[in-house]
């Protein structure tokens, strides 16, 4: 359990950066950051968090910082460990650095995907952070392999015969948990406590680690500033962003869910889809419904949970 | 017209100093040597090795396999401390690169053809952070169609990606360079990636007795790297931010300030390596430029057959001569302007097309460096032995003999030929 | 290079003098942007009496403007404060807080 008021008040992360007001991603960055027992280097991705964070001359980031390309992150990080651990060994640096790279979505689910997927073969001591704000925002919110049915995107707009999005969110976690490295979690920055325990279980894990952390993005969902961390937990009790670990392979739901949140209830304060409130789509709500629970009762299977 | 004599003093301009030359070296080896026999790949992998790399990351392709196989061995036997990363493409071989170097280490990687395009984007990245890589690039065609044999479309296609760029001729020079490479790059005011450019099989796969160097010795030449800024916790500096209009241009120009830096470092480690072991290297060798009215230009293993082609006609009493250009980028300018200037036929080599261009790349920078400048020289671009089409020596001795007679004629036929072409 | 300029001064700089590589060497130099004139309308105004000390409006921050300061209020040890230089006024405190402590006011109104 965190308990805020011993948490460290130093900031990692200044202020002053370029991130919308009330960005969802911005916080994700700066509650990981409030994870670290110690020396952090960060390998960033493009996207929004990079490119608003370190716009020359200003960087908001007090630790060593690194962004190289959109694809690449999971590959100079284990670059970098590589440095460290061959100048540690030959005597030419000393003291240990935990590594953190980070994506968005896009650079994690889509275009990163093969070199994070080489960085969990290969082993390296590094934690995967991914920011998910279910699309590509920093290029005009264009859907991603993150973006949920139903969402309208600017690549997945709205239209008169396609509402939204078409396909499911990838099981990202699912698909690093196949690699079988000993840490891997969902989290939302709506429940602080148990992500900054996360992103500390996955710091202090020897080899690879991931967290996908659900982040809202007032910009590409079209909602209120005001309203960011009420989404991100919304998104948790809706079903649709279940947040549970894997510990070497083993499922544990981090929340229990008694009734799940009817989706119409989060959908709504959401112009991404607004369309859907349409009676025209109902019936595309009732398919999102039963895929939200499909997968829902997937994890809680996985989980060893009981399904009601 | 007015002949001036190439004065072999120019820097950088290494007179040919084996058999038939004209002038020898002073200054004997004073390192030891060991005779052995490697083909171009092997002599690359054991050129990194004793090169004290921190950090290899590398994706096989053919025919650069032989290095990433060598250095696997040399790091599963125990034979070096370098840290291997067997990465899951080339785009992440060079990028983890870059990361190991802002981490501050030395690092090396090798890569061809298909392996280099896919890691163009990467390319760039390294030589805009400043990252001192050194990667061997083993030329061979692109696709499509497939083709694994040796020309220089790979790396002509990121010719401006802002890395230093050597070509070899051998083996030997493959692993001369290599280790030279090294010392070129992490240079405090070149800071920048280097590629060494050996054919492929031409050179990859051609055993040749060569001579290595002791380790010892090496140890001398090289020291450590020291790098001008990284990454760690002691320094917690944000590398690769977004740099908006106001700015961008000029870390561009900081760029192109720090590879022509480079040309005075590639000039004294070539010296100071000649001192060392007899074997000097520059930015190009002119094989009986003194007094030549026609000559070659060529890059990689061609230059061997030119060379002996010219040696040939010079017995019977041609003036001709060779140009073996082993720096391409940054473009030895005005060293190059020197040695050609007064030549009536300048005959320029490309192993790869530039689509749609006025001619191959070597052939448009040689016809740039001469607007505006007082010569008279005609520029004839022979296009070759692509896809490892082998340019054989009857065919170098007739782009000879054809130049010969335009410098006598002043006519030119033809100012772009694609040699060895089926018509 | 005199320190005391703010760093777009500063670094109005021939090429040759440009920080290598665009590397940025000084860590948190975004806190010279002021993004605090990004707030349209309303900022916050946090209310000291009925603040419980919870840290939750801290912890949600996404701009780091809500600091922790060693100000004592009764059994507290702690206080919170609104950095207005860099809050764009998300309102995301103010939405968060368990006991309403934090009201979004009018931008005009002079904050002590
Ligand atoms: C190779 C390459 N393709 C495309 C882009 C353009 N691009 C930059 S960021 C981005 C989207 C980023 O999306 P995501 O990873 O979800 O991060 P976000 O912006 O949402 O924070 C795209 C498409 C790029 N920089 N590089
Ligand atoms: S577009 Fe979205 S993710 Fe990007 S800065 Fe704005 S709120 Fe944050
Ligand atoms: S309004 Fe937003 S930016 Fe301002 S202090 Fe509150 S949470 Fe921070
Ligand atoms: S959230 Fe409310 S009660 Fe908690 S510290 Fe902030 S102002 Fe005080
Ligand atoms: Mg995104």
């Amino acid at each position: 359990m965190v308990v805020l008021k011993n948490l460290s008040t130093e900031e990692l992360y200044a202020p002053g950066h370029r991130l919308c007001a009330g960005c969802g991603p911005s916080i994700s960055i700066r509650m990981a950051l409030k994870a670290a027992r110690g020396p952090i280097a960060v390998v960033n991705a493009t996207g929004c968090v990079e490119v608003s964070t370190t716009i020359f001359p200003y960087t908001a980031w007090r630790i060593p910082w690194v962004h190289a390309l959109f694809e690449n992150q999971a590959a100079v990080a284990s670059g970098l460990e590589a440095a460290y651990q061959s100048l540690e060994e030959k005597g030419k640096r000393k003291g240990k650095v935990d590594i953190i790279a980070v994506g968005g979505d896009g650079g994690t689910f889509d275009i990163g995907i093969q070199a994070i997927s080489g960085m969990l073969e290969r082993g390296h001591d590094i934690v995967y952070l991914c920011y998910d704000n279910e699309a590509y925002m920093n290029t005009g919110i264009q859907r991603s392999g993150a973006t949920p049915r139903g969402a309208a995107t600017t690549t997945s707009p709205a239209g008169k015969v396609i509402p939204g999005k078409r396909g499911k969110k990838k099981d990202f976690i699912g698909i690093c948990a196949a690699h079988g490295i000993s840490y891997a979690a969902t989290a939302s920055i709506g429940f602080f406590s148990d992500y900054i325990d996360k992103m500390k279980k996955a710091i202090e894990v020897d080899g690879p680690a991931v967290v996908h952390v659900i982040a809202p993005c007032p910009l590409g969902w079209r909602s209120n500033p005001t309203e960011t961390v009420k989404l991100a937990k919304m998104a948790v009790l809706t079903g649709l962003f279940p947040i549970y670990e894997v510990n070497d392979g083993i499922y544990k739901m981090s929340m229990k869910l008694g009734r799940l949140l009817p989706i119409e209830e989060y959908f709504k304060l959401q112009g991404r889809f607004q369309h859907l409130m349409k009676p025209e789509w109902k019936n595309e709500v009732e398919e999102i419904k039963k895929d939200t629970e499909k997968h829902y009762k997937k994890i809680l299977r996985l989980a060893g949970e009981k399904i009601t | 017209m007015s002949r001036k004599k190439v004065e072999s003093s120019i820097e950088g301009i290494i007179p040919y100093s084996g058999e038939g030359s004209t002038i020898t070296i002073e200054g004997g080896a004073v390192c030891t040597q060991l005779g052995c026999a490697y083909n171009g790949d092997e002599a690359v992998a054991y050129a990194a090795k004793q090169s004290n790399v921190d950090v290899v990351a590398a994706y096989p392709i053919t025919p650069q396999t032989i290095i990433v196989e060598r250095f696997s061995e040399y790091v599963a036997n125990g034979e070096v401390s370098t840290k291997y990363l067997p990465v899951e493409s080339e785009h992440s071989a060079m990028s983890a690169c870059v990361g190991a170097s802002i981490g501050g280490a030395r690092v090396f990687t090798s890569s061809a053809s298909q392996g280099l395009a896919l890691m163009h984007e990467v390319l760039y990245l390294a030589s805009g952070l400043r990252c001192p890589i050194v990667m061997a690039v083993v030329n061979r065609a692109l696709s499509a169609p497939i083709n694994i044999h040796g020309d220089h479309s790979d790396m002509m296609g990121s010719r401006d990606c802002g890395w230093i760029q050597l070509y070899t001729e051998n083996a030997q020079e493959a692993y001369d360079l290599t280790i030279q490479s090294f010392k070129i790059a992490e240079d405090k005011n070149v800071q920048l990636p280097i590629t060494v450019n050996l054919d492929g099989f031409f050179i990859s796969h051609s055993t040749e007795s060569m001579k290595s160097i002791a380790d010892e010795d090496i140890n001398k030449f090289l020291p450590p790297r020291t790098p001008i800024y990284k990454l760690d916790h002691d320094s917690p500096i944000s590398i690769g931010g977004m740099a908006l209009p106001e700015y961008y241009y000029e870390f561009k120009r900081q760029q192109e300030e720090a590879i022509n830096s480079a040309k005075p470092v590639v000039k004294n480690v070539g010296n100071e390596f000649g001192e060392m072991t007899g074997r000097k290297y520059g930015f190009f060798e002119a094989y009986e430029m003194n007094d030549a009215d026609v000559a070659i230009i060529s890059l990689g293993s061609t230059s061997g057959s030119v060379r002996s082609v010219a040696k040939k006609l010079r017995a019977n009493g041609e003036k001709v001569g060779a140009i073996k250009l082993w720096m391409y980028r940054p473009f030895p300018t005005e060293e190059l302007f020197s040695i050609i200037k007064d030549l009536k036929v300048l005959v320029v080599m490309d192993r790869a097309i530039s689509f749609g261009a006025p001619y191959g790349a070597l052939c448009s920078d040689i016809s740039s460096i001469l607007q505006n400048r007082d010569s008279e020289v005609k520029v004839l671009n022979m296009i070759y032995g692509l896809g490892g089409r082998d340019i054989p020596t009857t065919t170098i001795q007739q782009v000879f003999e054809e130049s010969l007679h335009t410098a006598k004629t002043g006519e030119v036929k033809q100012r772009i030929k694609f040699l060895d072409m089926r018509e | 290079m005199n320190q005391k300029e703010p760093l777009s001064k500063r670094m109005k700089l021939s090429w040759r003098e440009m920080p290598f590589a665009g590397i940025m060497f000084e860590p948190g130099s975004s806190v010279e942007y002021k993004t605090g004139d990004w707030r349209i309308e309303r900022k916050p105004q946090i209310d000291g009496e009925k603040c419980i000390r919870c840290f939750i409006c801290w912890i949600f921050c996404p701009d780091v403007s809500i600091k922790r300061v060693p100000k004592p209020y009764k059994k507290h040890i702690e206080s919170v404060e609104v950095d207005y230089y860099h809050c764009k006024g998300c309102g995301i405190c103010a939405a968060e807080c368990p006991v309403n402590a934090i009201e979004m006011i009018e931008e005009s109104t002079d904050v002590p």
